[in-house]
């Protein structure tokens, strides 16, 4: 069991979507927004491309806490806020750094990042450790 | 024109999801959960669950149904075409195994704006067969151009 204090940064995570993630994502998750699967669409509302779902980035985050705790189901609380719009074939970065330590509970500050681009910002992650 | 608040305090019919473990693998493949807990009953039992397990954000995957009727209610009123998802929060409670059957109700929190822009707010909560809750959600909706 890993002993963390205030400041210590969380092992970054790094992943890169293919360009097939965000249908994936939608048919798992079931959210079907054509903002995420449709490319024709996308641009017609003035998007680039298709846009990453923001829960799906939000699951890295997750997925960046659970790791490091080493337990699947170590995350108690997690909120985010939505910022630059994420896309396929970009890296994500997720970056967290301890900003409490109480009993067995740790909580981080964290973000996810594609470059200079911080697609979700002020988060806040409770885990067990 | 002042934005419409008639829905704050509103809730929603619960409505009702049951977790097949191919729809926990299926979402900790796309997400990159790589653990067995996932995707084998053994593997999920050996580490003290009662069958194969869901990563927490799962919860995205029970509650979205539950959401889908609030958002669209024509007393809320959003304009989808301005919308975007602003924040998330989740809580998490009872893990949620295969074969759990799940209720989600959402209520609608506040509707507020600020500078122009549309803060829509629901939480959900979400409870297994037992009664114990899985995960409460808080979502937020912000809507561009509301004044």
């Amino acid at each position: 069991m890993a002993s963390y204090q205030v400041g210590d940064s969380l092992p970054e995570l790094r992943v890169t979507p293919d360009a097939g993630l965000p249908r994936r994502y939608a048919e798992a998750s079931g959210d079907m927004n054509p903002i995420h699967i449709d490319e024709e669409f996308a641009k017609s509302v003035g998007l680039p491309g298709c846009i990453l779902h923001g829960l799906y980035s939000m699951a890295q985050v997750a997925r960046a806490h659970t790791e490091a705790a080493g337990d699947p189901l170590a995350l108690k609380r997690l909120a985010v806020q939505f910022r630059g719009m994420g896309f396929p074939e970009q890296e994500i970065r997720v970056t967290a750094t301890v900003k409490a330590v109480e009993g067995d509970r740790v909580v981080t500050a964290t973000e996810a990042a594609q470059g200079d681009n911080r697609i979700i910002r002020n988060g806040e992650a409770e885990f067990t450790a | 024109m002042a934005i419409k608040t008639d829905a704050v305090g509103k809730s929603w019919e619960p409505v009702s999801f049951e977790v097949e473990a191919a729809r926990i693998t299926q979402y900790a493949d796309v997400v990159g959960e790589a653990s067995p807990i996932h995707r084998d009953a053994e593997a999920a039992r050996a580490a003290g669950y009662r069958d194969v397990v869901a990563p927490p954000m799962f919860a995205v995957v029970y509650s979205l149904p539950a959401l889908g009727a609030a958002l669209f209610d024509e007393e809320v009123g959003m304009d989808f075409a301005r919308m975007v998802h602003g924040a998330q929060e989740f809580v998490w409670g009872e893990p949620v195994c295969a074969d759990d059957v799940l209720s989600t109700t959402v209520t609608c929190k506040s509707i507020d704006e600020r500078a122009g822009l549309g803060f829509y707010v629901f939480e959900s909560v979400s409870t297994n067969q037992d009664g114990a809750e899985t995960v409460r959600g808080t979502w937020t909706n912000i809507v561009r151009g509301v004044s």
